[in-house]
């Protein structure tokens, strides 16, 4: 991956590196204020979710074990901040901003990653993101969440088995293993927001990354090959109805809860201006 | 391949909550700020797609007003970008359109000054990455992994030759180059796309040339 960005961009290896330790700089301030502050989206809808994760964490009652969940809380703390309109990084997508970082930030808990290989595992999960942007989508709007949750999960669960150790082939089979699980979701935002289900979507994201990446590194292969599933992404995408692609028109945002919750919040800012 | 460099996908820094919706509207509106030269007084912006149905709750209007303004992806002034126009004296109107796009994020912007106007359709691909699709009726696409000239010119002989002449004086390679007109003989466009960086004083020449309108350039 460093090899192919500096010949396209003529940037040293260095500048490369530099740029990705910024992207981690904003990453972990982004799930800091998520977990440590109160964040509230500008409608209300969201936030505070991942700090309430955090301290069940803290507890010690929590069921499936510290390290997934820390993915889970993370993943959403960077979404809340995200929906409140606060300094994020895309990865792929804002609206998917959380499961790389989350996932990421959970690990170094309990990897202790050296700073260089922090910065490996964000050039890895972008390598795997490059792939399925090319091939297949990384836009809700063109294929639906399973594009940009989907993508998110994949390259979180490649990144996570290179972190831990794994082979390339395994970050493979982890990919494919988490996008296979993610086909066919649609992208139907509440009120056309980036937040209800986005924001419990990169939690589930995060959460099949890290599972996805244990299977791969127990030596678990994906029947299906990780290029003929990002294939199937796509074409999937493509018979999605456009009411299922970031239109606000099917899905959760056509639910009275949803209908009703959409009413409430351009009620009130119709007010406001 | 569309996307080439890792860092349109992990990246851009920016505000959220979109990267679609928000930053890659950012984009487009500083574009069109850069391609008119400076801050139109008044913007007609019409939107499609899923841009039409959900700007609102991205954020789409004020980022492409933030963008407007030149502000880039991350700075944190595109939440009260609204004001910030209304204060720069630069009126906005937006327009939902029903029709329905080849993309399904696509804008068209009309931007206005007391002597100047250009018309100017973007898209939002994904990630914040933008094409510009169209230029005061022209097609043209802009994918923005090179420095990218354009030329408004008068569609005479010798003005593409000219043109070719300055660049190659500057030891600059063209990889791409389209030609478009209205009507024979009347405005037309040059979109060039280069290797090296395009200098200043490469700008001052090509300004110069006979028949040229107007040129400017694009960097990413």
């Amino acid at each position: 991956m460093i090899q192919q960005e500096t010949e396209v961009t003529g940037r040293s290896r260095e500048a490369v590196l530099t740029d990705m330790d910024e992207k981690l700089t904003i990453m972990e301030e982004a799930v800091r204020r998520g977990i440590e502050e109160d964040v509230k989206s500008v409608s209300g809808l969201t936030g505070g979710d991942g700090k309430k994760l955090e301290k069940y964490i803290e507890n010690g009652n929590g069921l499936s074990g510290d390290t997934l969940l820390r993915a889970v809380s993370r993943a959403m703390a960077t979404n809340e901040v995200n929906a409140a309109m606060g300094m994020i990084c895309a990865t792929p997508t804002a609206g998917s901003a959380g499961v790389v970082p989350g996932t990421l930030f959970s690990l170094k808990d309990k990897l202790n990653p050296t700073r260089e290989a922090m910065q490996r595992y964000l050039l890895t999960s972008g390598a795997f993101g490059l792939v399925v942007a090319n091939n297949a989508s990384i836009s809700g709007a063109a294929g639906g969440c399973q594009a940009e949750v989907g993508s998110a999960a994949g390259m979180a669960a490649a990144a996570a088995v290179e972190l831990a150790g794994g082979t390339p082939k395994q970050s493979a089979e982890a990919m494919a293993m988490a996008l296979k699980n993610m086909l066919g979701l649609v992208c139907d935002p509440v009120a056309g927001l980036v937040e209800v289900p986005c924001v419990k979507r990169n939690a589930a994201g995060a959460s099949i990354a890290m599972v996805a990446a244990d299977m791969a590194l127990a030596g678990i292969e994906s029947r299906i090959p990780c290029d003929e599933v990002i294939d199937a992404m796509y074409r999937i995408g493509e018979s999605m109805s456009e009411t299922l692609k970031e239109t606000a028109l099917g899905g959760l945002a056509a639910t009275p809860t949803g209908k009703a919750l959409e009413s409430q919040i351009f009620d009130l800012s119709a007010e406001r201006t | 391949m569309k996307y080439r460099s890792v860092t349109e996908i992990i990246g851009p820094i920016m505000v959220g909550p979109s990267s679609s919706h928000t930053a890659g509207a950012a984009r487009i509106g500083r574009l069109a700020r850069l391609l008119f030269d400076g801050q139109p007084k008044r913007v007609n912006i019409h939107l499609y797609g899923s841009f039409a149905k959900t700007y609102k709750g991205h954020g789409t209007d004020v980022a492409l007003i933030g963008g407007l303004l030149d502000f880039d992806t991350f700075d944190e002034r595109i939440r009260d970008a609204k004001e910030h126009a209304s204060n720069a004296n630069m009126r906005v109107r937006f327009h939902e359109e029903e029709a329905i796009p080849d993309h399904p994020n696509t804008v068209k912007l009309r931007l206005e000054s007391d002597d100047n106007a250009m018309e100017l359709v973007g898209i939002s691909i994904g990630g914040g990455k933008i094409e510009i699709i169209e230029l005061n009726g022209f097609a043209l696409q802009l994918t923005g992994h090179h420095p990218a000239l354009l030329i408004v010119h008068q569609d005479r002989y010798g003005v593409i030759a000219n043109v070719a002449n300055v660049l190659a004086l500057h030891k600059v390679n063209i990889g791409h180059m389209k030609v478009s007109r209205k009507e024979k003989g009347r405005e037309a466009l040059m979109v060039i796309e280069v290797d090296q960086t395009v200098t200043d004083e490469i700008m001052t020449s090509l300004e110069k040339l006979e028949h040229v309108d107007q040129v400017a350039k694009l960097h990413e």
